[in-house]
């Protein structure tokens, strides 16, 4: 029953998505573990998936699908003495035309925002995202900017410094990325880890900590409680 | 949008969701279309509360109501079953990822001019004011003789044939009374009138059961609610869509379901046209293929406190069974709150629906009203309830009907799975999904 149209999906199991990449970058730590949601948000083609890919699972693929499918993926940071574990939603492509749902940006506490560094409208329509974010995310939400394919920096159309000087007016973290020689990723991701606050409310994987999830399993009790705890 | 698709489906409501996730999981090649520039069609949440208000042409909202982001109000009030149809949609398309939900605190029915609290367990029962002590002994036999029965063993059914009995019989093998049958039929079995008396009391049976299995799952009452409104749960159909390549689109005007020979070839949009083989819709973008069966009545309030009488609770839901107020039909109210982040803090949204039976709608919904205490301020909505004229098998466009007065999915989640059997042939199958999404390989 393959259909060859079907996207590539990802493993969504935590143990599985972190498989053979789950002591990177700084090993294991004891200590507590913090869960986010982080949102990805940028023109269709500059990378947004890859990124990902790249972050959790160390591969990149020159022709990647357009819409990388998955729930969402995982993968863990190690801080000094915390854990912190990304809960890493992608677009489903339909940010394509403009329908991305509110739900999307519900309890997100992190985003990057993603544009291509050899196309300018990319970095407009980034500025746009930010804004929307500022409009509907909440409003502790640490927002990244990754100005993607580094790699290509022959190409370059959108300077390093313009992209800073617009991050730093906005207080945002702000890298230039490769997806394809792994150039900044993890970086980013450990800067947004280092930012998140560390507290009891803040680490609760994009759960407004109030109401719970159903469980998977059927047939069995549900769990009273939330999801993460 | 000038592409070729297997299915194009139109409006975002929430089963041309959970239908537009159940074909891309089919591997059917999908485009997803809605004229609004939001999620949900006539199951979406509105927000923020400015639009809601203005949606019913009513000046904005003070300075009491707080931040209008804070609300997401409901068109249409419905709550989940625990054990219910949607609620095995959303586990086996791991769509249950996306959304958290709440107990709703407590279910109420309405008789002789009060409302009494639905017993949830034995003790709750027997404090009751429902029934007298005998009486109670009698539903309570009558509970266990339901709870033992399995439809494949007639030895569990102590001499009483389910399917060649109506449910009026089997009221009566346990000499339960007027004011027990219609709490049994209107509360736990949700009926909204009493036609189903006369009808095979598997029916009520397996209602019944939904109702205490749902019960047994979370404990304080059957029902589930979703964190910040009903309209996550087409959102979340949407995403499993698209993550199954669904192109969505929004705020696009559908001018025209083109038809060759009798049958669907594409959809057009201004100058664009989707080529596809079959066509899923709400009645709203098919006028000329659907007829007008009734109407339901909604009146939205919002409160400044719960509703009286009912401990508190930060939601609730109250059954006005159709005898107890002289109707045909039940009248339903819901209320849920700031706790499911649908208002801001201190406030509450009531919902009073019913089935239209006159011709004054508004005075029809006031006994469920009066329940609610000062309402600070109150819109009223009359809807038709529309049913498709046209099954699909020839034409290929597949129509759902409107949502109806129930409070809960069972009726919706029917609907769907009707459509997508009469669209691919085949009953969908909830095991094949959880299959495919535990095999996500590359």
């Amino acid at each position: 029953m393959r259909n060859i149209r079907r996207p590539i999906r990802f493993r969504t199991k935590d143990n599985m998505a972190n498989r053979g990449t789950a002591q990177r970058p700084n090993g294991q730590t004891q200590g507590k573990i913090c869960q986010f949601k982080l949102v990805l948000l940028g023109e269709s083609a500059v990378g947004k998936s890859s990124l990902v890919l790249r972050f959790v699972k160390g591969q990149f693929h020159e022709y990647q699908e357009s819409t990388i499918g998955a729930a969402f993926l995982t993968q863990t940071v190690c801080l000094d003495d915390t854990t912190v574990k990304f809960e890493i939603w992608d677009t489903a492509g339909q940010e394509r035309y403009h329908s991305l749902a509110p739900m999307y940006y519900r309890g997100a506490q992190a985003a990057i925002v993603v544009y291509d560094i050899t196309n300018q409208d990319t970095f407009v329509r980034a500025t746009t995202w930010v804004k929307e974010l500022q409009r509907q995310a909440s409003p502790n939400i640490v927002i990244a900017l990754a100005g993607n394919k580094a790699d290509l920096a022959n190409k370059r159309v959108v300077e390093c410094d313009e992209a800073q000087a617009y991050a730093d007016e906005n207080g945002l973290l702000f890298m230039e990325t490769s997806a394809k020689t792994a150039m900044n990723v993890n970086d980013i991701f450990l800067a947004i880890a280092k930012k998140l606050p560390k507290n009891e409310q803040a680490g609760n994987g994009g759960s407004s900590g109030q109401g719970r999830r159903l469980a998977e399993a059927e047939g069995q009790k549900a769990t009273a409680g939330n999801c993460c705890k | 949008m000038d592409e070729e698709y297997d299915a194009v489906v139109l409006g975002t409501g929430l089963k041309e969701c959970i239908l537009s996730g159940m074909l891309s999981v089919s591997g059917k090649k999908v485009l997803h279309v809605d004229r609004n520039k939001y999620y949900g069609g006539e199951s979406a949440s509105i927000t923020p509360l400015e639009d809601l208000f203005s949606k019913f042409k009513a000046p904005p909202p003070d300075e009491n109501y707080g931040r209008g982001r804070d609300w997401n109000v409901d068109l249409i009030p419905k709550f989940l079953m625990a054990n219910g149809l949607l609620v095995k949609l959303l586990i086996h398309t791991g769509v249950t990822r996306y959304l958290e939900f709440k107990s709703v605190e407590g279910s109420y029915v309405y008789k002789s001019g009060k409302i009494s609290k639905v017993p949830i367990d034995q003790h709750e029962a027997l404090s009751s004011d429902l029934m007298g002590l005998f009486e109670k002994r009698r539903f309570r036999n009558f509970l266990v003789w339901v709870q033992n029965m399995q439809e494949d063993d007639p030895k569990t059914w102590d001499g009483f044939d389910p399917y060649n009995n109506n449910m009026s019989a089997l009221y009566n093998k346990f000499s339960l009374d007027k004011n027990t049958q219609d709490f049994t039929g209107h509360a736990l079995a949700l009926y909204r009138d009493d036609e189903y008396i006369g009808q095979s009391a598997i029916n009520t049976i397996r209602r019944i059961k939904l109702y205490s299995d749902s019960l047994a799952r979370y404990g304080k009452s059957p029902y589930l609610y979703p964190m910040y409104g009903l309209g996550e749960l087409p959102q979340g159909f949407a995403r499993l869509s698209a993550i199954y390549g669904g192109t969505y689109m929004l705020d696009k005007r559908i001018d025209e379901i083109v038809m060759k020979d009798g049958k669907v070839v594409g959809v057009r949009s201004g100058e664009e046209v989707a080529a596809c083989k079959q066509v899923f819709c709400d009645p709203t973008y098919v006028p000329d293929k659907v007829k007008k069966v009734g109407q339901v009545i909604r009146c939205i309030c919002l409160l400044d406190h719960p509703i009286p009488g009912t401990g508190d609770a930060l939601s609730t839901q109250i059954i006005i069974p159709q005898k107890q107020v002289n109707r045909n039909s039940d009248i339903y109210v819901s209320l849920v709150s700031h706790t499911h982040q649908v208002a801001a803090k201190g406030w509450f949204i009531a919902m009073v629906s019913t089935t239209v039976e006159t011709g004054n709608p508004e005075t029809e919904i006031k006994p469920g009203l009066d329940l609610l205490g000062p309402i600070r301020q109150k819109f009223v909505s009359v809807s038709d309830y529309l049913e498709p004229t046209d099954d699909g098998l020839n034409s290929q466009v597949f129509i759902s009907t409107s949502y109806d007065a129930t409070t809960h999915f069972e009726t919706t989640c029917l609907d769907v799975l009707d459509i997508f059997k009469r669209a691919t042939g085949e009953e969908f199958d909830f095991k094949k999904v959880k299959h495919e999404l535990g095999d996500e390989d590359q």
